[in-house]
């Protein structure tokens, strides 16, 4: 902790000298052990993407379902269960951690560092994201899947309506991803305040990485309401509280406000970081500088502040006084000022520039057509007497599926075909990409596009079949088709990835001439990232004559640095050895929530124990991380 | 049948429809200037950067704070119009109480006579209605696109919706809040007729019935079901006394038919699986009796 | 460390929201037939809690001037005064007249003041490792993160308690 790096101006060290410092296990040993943020980031993602493709086959499963009136694919449970894990798997198994998958593996690169701050509870947190969403599809498995909506409501959530284990796979299974996001928002949190570049002030920081900040606040500020919400539900079935039980007292819209005080913030959660990775790409690919900096980064922050005002507009239709609805209403109208702010930086960006076509920025437009349309619907169902028509109908399951599949899903695929070469080292293909975009793209608008009409001609949401004659069945087709396309397109992003592992063009360091830091390291990155830990003195590094800086990627460390400007801190950080401590604290907490699923007592207790042996192991070992 | 929310045939649906229309008119043009802008933006540039006459702080405090503020001072003054006439108290209006159970409705009239129905609201045309909402159950959402929006049935709450028809005829509406397995099978018809017409039909279904059935008494029917005048006084499920009466059976699921009428008492599972009511065994003897009883209960 | 009590504070704040959004649509608080938990005893044993913050602060001192001596005899005081008011808060429980399962209020006052139990153990724990660690010689003037750790997440834990002190002794007295 009291050591210092080797001063810069000395010679780089070679870099087999290098790799045995850093090295990492390799095979199960290593799957189990690395603390490598770049190893963790990949694999996030590539959990977070098996997630994504279950929720598309349950999505294609209900659309078969709902192509023509009264068909009888599916059993209503069967229906039900589906969107309930379609949606669960969405949001908390797919969105969230992909871009916390993105974060980790980008932010230190794009930082100038070697490592996250906490690399131990990095790996955490994976763990624990992996065997709680393991644990929420365990139901499936064993035919008891969730079945009362992603957001399970009480009283429908509560035993007496839900008397099965079903619920609990899904109330305890959020409690316990809960902990993942949270511990990793400390983490970037912590890595963005010390760990910077020297050099790199807050005002030079790429903006990916102001909208992970913006994105860990946000979390920390929002998650804690959705424990708490979830918490309470699982006690009232497990323990017989009564906080829903209105016949005890209980309130049924408690759960709703709770719910929700998390479950808007959570849009934008989302939307956050993938702005961000937009604001990246889009700079790259216009060959200018992004216009407008400190808009689009205050515009982010308020994002951040405003989307924790609007949580009653998801409950305008519960018999709330529409003079409190008043506030919420024009609050949830006020934030398209900071999203069109975004979207004319971006714009006036492109217009100073000279456009390189490619297919991240093929998605990114893409994104920008959808979400657009998205934010219009958005404000549309903040009039609070719009929405007592359009909520809860597939005139909303249109709205969100424009914000958060166009606003979310589509920046993820830009994202991919951007930096998949920085972790691979392998160019996608052009032509697969641009054929995989537009087959998204009209699939998109063929899936999702009527749905609004629907909505507005009376279907209601998760309903699994309705009757002829209401004038539904064109439109539900034709959505059906578009759903299909829409996999379709996906798919040949798979073929894309899968044909570059092999067949790719090697990418270089720095394949799109773009500006950040993680493209100034070889292609993929070297475990300690930096051979030379830059010193950064513009908010383009790469485009500005590269500054020498400290090395000494001889030791397993990294510099801390201090303050807005970065200034580097007499400490350094010490990067820990791999270590089975994180996986094994993540088994302890998973067999305590297995324990409480099916009330053993004995088993929680085990599971605690476990979880709290390796945990005390870890916080023996500590002294040589950061507060 | 029509559930359209734009072909409204009450004020409040009208008013809603109408903010409606001036959002996408709004919203359409906004998308396409905004897209015009992001289409020259890109081309532009073919032939390499060329600067702008524009700054970048006038693309961006024009485009994205100076042009939404306005657009949002219109939308902020339309919404609050629409919500003052949509949530406004009526003067006369013929109150009424819906009830949400898992998977139908309850209707109950308290004036001008104690009443009480399901699945079917009678309501006079072009006279204000005050709909009080609440649940035994779950959550539930009473929603009739066509004549208003819709509000939530919740446990140990009362709510209030407003609605009118302006013409006579019936409106479809479904349960629009997940409340369970027969969630899409919980659907209401709204009957607007005239004022003559509603006060017959709601004397009648104040009437008890004129005669009971041993079958019915007898079977496990009572045990769920009220039919006044009888000694059946179930409170599980939907009251009979005027079943023959009613367009629908197990809330809009399937026509009032006296053969749909066996078949739902044989295995209500076959048309609505996840509803509430068990199959009820019978010998056919009995089953016909009890259906032919049941279609005098007019 | 910090970050981590940023979440923490707002679950006691969803849950103290919690609590007073059910108790503004109650028409009498607590239902009737129940007693607010009284007052007296509790009063001074949360001076005992507060006051742990006085031994910890010290050995917190102790230990950036390299005293070891302090940073036990500080730790082991603190943890002495948390034990017992953890020790009265468990008895007290068993003497209130009502239970987690009755009413609502039952349940919101069970979960706060667990909740604040549970982290009044976690620091109970975390405090023991740091004796253990401080006996064994671990720490000098320079090296004691784990002294730092332990006494911010216990400052923590007191200051919060006047939340949840105040909320659910205090305001049932207070607001009627």
């Amino acid at each position: 902790m009291t050591t210092t790096l080797e001063p810069a101006g000395q010679a780089e060290p070679a870099e087999e000298q290098v790799e045995v410092v850093w090295h990492d296990a390799p095979g199960l040993v290593g799957f189990l052990t690395s603390v490598d943020h770049k190893r963790i980031g990949m694999r996030y993602i590539s959990t977070a993407f098996v997630f994504f493709f279950l929720a598309g086959v349950q999505a294609l499963v209900m659309r078969v379902q709902l192509a023509g009136p009264n068909e009888s694919v599916l059993s209503p449970r069967t229906y039900n269960e589906l969107f309930t894990m379609h949606g669960t798997s969405m949001i908390f198994l797919f969105n969230t951690p992909v871009l916390a998958g993105f974060g980790n593996y980008l932010l230190p690169l794009q930082l100038g560092t070697r490592d996250m701050a906490f690399p131990r509870l990095n790996a955490f947190s994976y763990w624990v994201f992996a065997l709680a969403g393991t644990f929420m599809y365990l139901g499936e498995f064993i035919g008891r899947a969730p079945d009362a909506g992603w957001f399970a409501y009480v009283p429908l959530s509560a035993r007496a309506f839900s008397p099965g284990v079903n619920l609990d796979f899904w109330g305890l299974g959020v409690i316990f991803v809960g902990v993942s996001t949270t511990v990793g928002a400390v983490n970037f949190i912590v890595t963005i305040f010390k760990m910077r570049a020297p050099g790199m002030s807050l005002s030079r920081m790429p903006v990916f990485s102001w909208s992970i900040l913006v994105m860990a606040f946000m979390v920390l500020f929002a998650v804690p309401a959705l424990t708490v919400g979830t918490a309470l539900l699982e006690a009232d079935r497990l323990f017989g509280t009564a906080f829903y039980d209105p016949s005890r007292g209980g309130d049924v819209l408690l759960y709703q406000h709770l719910f929700w005080f998390w479950g808007h913030p959570e849009v934008y959660i989302l939307l956050v970081p993938a702005m961000g990775m937009i604001s990246m790409i889009v700079p790259t690919f216009a060959r200018a500088r992004l216009a407008g900096y400190v808009w689009v980064v205050t515009s982010l922050v308020g994002i951040g502040f405003v989307s924790f005002g609007l949580w009653v507009h998801h409950m305008f239709a519960t018999g709330i006084p529409p003079q409190a609805l008043g506030f919420f209403s024009a609050a949830s109208m006020t934030i398209s000022i900071p999203s069109g702010t975004l979207i004319f930086a971006w714009i006036a960006t492109l217009w100073r520039g000279s456009v390189r076509w490619s297919t991240p920025l093929l998605f990114c437009l893409g994104f920008a057509s959808i979400f657009v349309m998205g934010g219009i619907t958005g404000v549309m169902v903040a009039a609070l007497p719009f929405d007592l028509q359009a909520h809860d109908t597939y005139f909303v399951v249109a709205h969100f599926h424009y914000v958060l599949v166009g606003g979310v899903v589509f920046p993820i695929f830009a994202g991919l075909y951007f930096w998949l070469p920085k972790m691979t080292g392998r160019l996608l293909s052009e032509g697969l990409g641009t054929w995989s975009f537009w087959t998204m793209f009209t699939g998109f608008h063929l899936g999702f596009f009527p749905q609004h009409i629907l909505g507005l001609m009376g279907m209601p949401r998760r309903v699994y079949t309705y009757d002829a004659g209401l004038g539904w069945d064109t439109l539900n087709l034709l959505s059906t088709i578009g759903g299909f396309l829409f996999g379709l397109g996906t798919l040949l992003t798979v073929v894309n990835i899968v044909r570059s592992r092999k067949r790719g063009a090697p990418a270089g360091p720095n394949p799109w001439e773009a500006d950040s830091l993680e493209w100034s390291v070889p292609s993929p990155a070297p475990h300690y990232n930096f051979l030379t830990v830059p010193v950064v003195d513009g908010r383009h590094p790469l485009w500005s004559v590269p500054a020498g800086g400290a090395s000494g990627a001889l030791q397993r460390a990294t510099p801390l640095t201090a303050g807005l400007e970065a200034e580097p801190e007499p400490e350094i950080m010490e990067v820990p050895e791999e270590t089975y401590v994180p996986f094994l604290t993540a088994v302890g907490l998973a067999i305590v929530v297995v324990g409480l699923l099916v009330e053993q007592a004995v088993v929680g207790v085990v599971g605690l124990v476990v979880a709290l042996a390796a945990l005390g192991v870890w916080l023996w070992r500590t002294d040589g991380d950061l507060q | 049948m029509d559930t359209n929310s734009l072909t409204p045939h009450g004020p409040d649906a009208a008013h809603i429809s109408g903010l409606f229309w001036l959002m996408v008119t709004m919203g359409t043009v906004i998308y396409i200037v905004t897209m015009t802008a992001l289409v020259v933006a890109l081309f532009r540039g073919r032939q390499g950067a060329r600067p702008s006459r524009f700054s970048d702080n006038a693309f961006i405090v024009g485009g994205g704070v100076v042009v939404p503020t306005l657009v949002l001072f219109v939308l902020a003054f339309a919404t609050v119009r629409a919500t003052n006439k949509v949530t406004a108290p009526r003067r006369d209006a013929v109150r009424l109480e819906v009830v949400g159970y898992q998977y139908w409705w309850r209707v109950e009239y308290h004036t001008p006579v104690r009443a009480t129905t399901a699945n079917e609201v009678h309501i006079p045309v072009g006279r204000p209605v005050d709909i009080t909402l609440t649940s035994v159950d779950v959550n539930h959402s009473f929603w009739i696109p066509e004549l208003a929006g819709k509000v939530d049935t919740i446990p140990g709450q009362r709510n209030l919706l407003h609605l009118q028809a302006d013409k006579a005829g019936t409106y479809r509406g479904q349960c629009a809040e997940f409340c369970g397995l027969q969630h899409t099978h919980m659907a209401m018809l709204v009957i607007a007729e005239p004022q003559a017409d509603f006060d017959r039909w709601v004397r009648t279904q104040a009437r008890p019935a004129a005669a009971g059935s041993a079958v019915f008494e007898h079977q496990s029917c009572a045990g769920c079901h009220t039919i006044r005048g009888t000694s059946a006084d179930g409170t599980l499920g939907p009251d009979l006394t005027h079943l023959a009466g009613r367009r629908t059976l197990g809330a809009v699921t399937a026509p009032n038919t006296a053969q749909n009428l066996a078949k739902w008492i044989h295995n209500a599972q076959d048309f609505k699986p996840g509803s509430l009511m068990p199959p009820v065994p019978m010998d056919p003897a009995e089953l016909d009796a009890l259906v032919a009883y049941l279609e005098t209960l007019e | 460390m910090w970050m981590l009590i940023l979440t923490e504070l707002m679950i006691f704040l969803s849950l103290i929201g919690s609590y007073f959004y059910v108790r503004a649509g109650e028409a009498s608080w607590p239902p009737p037939g129940i007693e607010a938990p009284p007052l007296g005893r509790i009063v001074v044993f949360t001076f005992v809690l507060l006051g742990s913050s006085v031994p910890m602060w010290w050995a917190e001192r102790a230990a950036r001037a390299g005293r070891m001596g302090g940073v036990q005899a500080g730790l082991a005081l603190a943890w002495a005064m948390g034990a017992v008011f953890f020790a009265n808060q468990v008895v007290e429980f068993r003497h209130l007249g009502f239970g987690p399962r009755d009413t609502v209020y039952g349940s919101l006052f069970y979960a706060i003041t667990g909740l604040h139990g549970a982290h009044l153990v976690v620091g109970l724990v975390m405090n023991g490792v740091a004796q253990v660690k401080a006996a064994l010689g671990k720490f000098d003037g320079g090296r004691h993160l784990t002294v730092d750790v332990v006494s911010l997440y216990w400052h923590f834990v007191d200051a919060v308690w006047i939340l949840v002190f105040s909320t659910v002794y205090l305001s049932p007295h207070l607001l009627r």
